[in-house]
């Protein structure tokens, strides 16, 4: 009998949506493969994560200080042994900055293909098939899994969390495992800087991507948010250069926002920037080229240069405010 | 110290995609190949860490198609050395590659830090920072934001979620995985560039990829539908404005 495992994540006791994507996935798959799934909680206070993940078959617990954060060299090895234990042919592992490393590194260990950015999953005719999601959204490719043995690196998004969730309670098991010394070694958290607007709790953000230029002309953004009342956030690139502090970043690495209003200026759309912003009630996009992902998932879109269109907008905004 | 960076082309996603009759792969008559924009950051991380702490930074990537400019801009910027590894690399990929860039590697200097991107955006298997660290039994820590050498090892930030980051301290050698480099990539004139192409020389050096390339095959290969949710406002600047005012105004938010 082989299994199917899914590795839960779980930062500061929360555990992730991406965990109950993925369990709920691999409970569509181990139903059609018949196939038992079994979910792993790994760190120091494991179990309260394990008390979450009634959908799984049964939950894989290692209490350990050393797996608190997910490190490529320790939880690799400890991967590879519950693997060999429950027999798993295929093993689900979350596409975020946390477990960074992790799916070719189990790859590398038990010489499985692996499949990065996977974002569908489906069985034809017994066989495993993956869509991976490629070139920043912008190319599909189905890969059959040879003997429906791989691992698989899920891309946040890509499947509904309620089907992962469960009131029934865990099965859980705590099998023996060695853990690894290590030669990186986790130290501290760093927490965001405090002391700037606090973009999570905005109703409006005007957000910036490259298609923004220069840092000069972030005033622009400033200025629209000023009229909305609302504050600007930007995309990784801007961040990185610099023109906008890591607070304000949107996305995987940087917040996940749920603003009334995001109006997204100069942005591509790329699947980390989505990430963080999806859930947001209105989006609005602005960007030159009609083909850009952003309006896959914006509400409204204009493909007017964003210098031409921030402007008129300002104005306009004010005029109805001067005529209510 | 003792840097190398792998730099890595990639196609242009400016340009169009288009996939090829085969059904499999990106018809490579449109493509225009740049390097991997993160790996900027990577080089950049290499020459901060030269200029605070001393060494030498070596870049080194594979033949393709414009891969001499971007060694020599590398030179431009402030690496020491450019290496070109050589060779038919039409079916190697992650775990072939890191087979590669090991073989060039070894013998591996006892301070050798290895920097790579995190992750391309044109690899299925992917980060061969993971691979290589595995094959060389050196550490690996990925979506590095930071880097600093101390007490004869590295303490490294990592990028978590939310904004919130975790520290390292990392045994040497080790191989990074870069996100970001703590400033943002220098900018090098053309005509630096062009200068250093009269003077540096990039080593090539001709390597033999492994009898073994990747095991995974692609079925198909395709444009993903286009869910195209977004309403499009269309009109002179003036117009769409109202239009948008407008919807903002039915929600209330202005
Ligand atoms: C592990 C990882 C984590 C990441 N985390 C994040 C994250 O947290 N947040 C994030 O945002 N990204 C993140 N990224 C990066 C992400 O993949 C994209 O590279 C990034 O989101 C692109 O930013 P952008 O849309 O601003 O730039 P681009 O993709 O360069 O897009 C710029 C857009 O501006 C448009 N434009 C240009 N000029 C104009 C104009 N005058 N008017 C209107 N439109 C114009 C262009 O058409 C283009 O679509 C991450 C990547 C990785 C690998
Ligand atoms: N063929 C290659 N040549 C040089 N560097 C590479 C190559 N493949 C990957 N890299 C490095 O590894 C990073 C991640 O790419 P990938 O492993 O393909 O996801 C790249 O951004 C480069 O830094």
């Amino acid at each position: 009998m082989s299994a199917i495992l899914v590795l839960a994540e779980h930062l500061k006791g929360e555990v992730s949506e991406i965990s109950f994507e993925m369990l709920g996935a691999a409970r569509k798959l181990g139903d059609e493969l018949k196939t038992p799934v079994l979910a792993v909680a790994l760190g120091r206070d494991a179990s309260a994560v394990a008390a979450k993940l009634g959908a799984a078959d049964s939950v894989l617990v290692v209490e350990d200080a050393a797996l608190e954060v997910p490190t490529v060299e320790v939880t690799g090895p400890v991967i590879q042994q519950l693997m060999e234990q429950k027999q798993a042919a295929i093993v689900l592992i979350p596409g975020t900055n946390l477990a960074w490393g992790l799916g070719a590194k189990l790859a590398a260990l038990t010489k499985l293909p692996y499949v990065n950015f996977c974002h569908g999953l489906k069985v034809d005719n017994g066989a495993v098939m993956v869509t991976s999601q490629l070139y920043g959204g912008k190319i599909m490719a189905d890969v059959p899994l040879a003997g429906n043995r791989g691992i698989l690196c899920v891309l946040p998004g890509s499947f509904p969390p309620d089907a992962g969730k469960s009131d029934k309670a865990a099965t859980i098991e705590k099998p023996a495992v060695n853990v690894p010394a290590p030669k990186v070694v986790f130290k501290k958290y760093i927490e965001p800087a405090g002391g700037d607007v606090d973009i999570t709790k905005q109703d409006v953000l005007v957000s910036v991507g490259r298609g923004i230029q220069t840092q000069d002309n972030i005033a622009l953004a400033e200025e629209l948010a000023g009229v909305l009342g609302g504050a600007v956030s930007g995309s990784r690139p801007v961040i990185d250069q610099g023109w906008l502090p890591l607070t304000r970043q949107v996305g995987k690495s940087g917040m996940t926002v749920k603003p009334k209003l995001y109006l997204a200026l100069g942005i591509s759309g790329a699947p980390e920037h989505q990430e963080g912003m999806r859930g947001a009630s209105l989006i609005v996009a602005v960007n030159t080229d009609p083909k850009a992902p952003i309006f896959d998932i914006a509400h409204f879109g204009t493909t007017t240069d964003l210098f031409e269109l921030v402007p008129a907008l300002k104005e306009a905004i004010e005029k109805r405010k001067q005529g209510a | 110290m003792n840097y190398f960076v792998l730099l890595k082309m990639v196609p242009d996603t400016v340009e169009e995609l288009e996939v090829s009759a085969d059904n499999k792969s990106l018809n490579s008559e449109f493509l225009r190949f740049k390097l991997n924009d993160p790996d900027e950051h990577a080089l950049e991380q290499a020459l901060l860490l030269k200029e605070k702490f001393g060494g030498t930074v070596t870049a080194v990537a594979f033949e393709a198609p414009e891969v001499d400019e971007v060694l020599f801009t590398a030179v431009a910027k402030g690496a020491d050395k450019a290496v070109k590894l050589a060779g038919d690399f039409s079916n190697v990929r992650g775990p072939a590659c890191a087979q590669i860039v090991a073989s060039y590697l070894k013998p591996l200097p006892a301070d050798a830090v290895i920097l790579v991107q995190c992750q391309a955006i044109d690899d299925l298997e992917g980060e061969i920072g993971v691979y290589l660290a595995d094959m060389l039994q050196l550490p690996y820590v990925g979506l590095v934001a930071g880097v600093a050498i101390e007490a004869g090892g590295l303490t490294v930030t990592k990028e978590f979620a939310g904004g919130m980051r975790g520290e390292f301290s990392v045994g040497l050698p080790a191989v990074l995985g870069i996100q970001a480099a703590e400033k943002p990539p220098r900018y090098v004139p053309v005509a630096k560039v062009r200068a250093v192409m009269k003077t540096a020389k990039i080593e090539t050096v001709d390597v033999t990829p492994p009898e073994t390339p990747g095991v995974l095959a692609v079925e198909k290969m395709y444009k993903p539908e286009v869910a195209g949710r977004a309403e499009m406002i269309e009109g002179s600047p003036e117009e769409v404005a109202g239009k948008i005012v407008a919807i903002l105004a039915e929600r209330g938010l202005v």
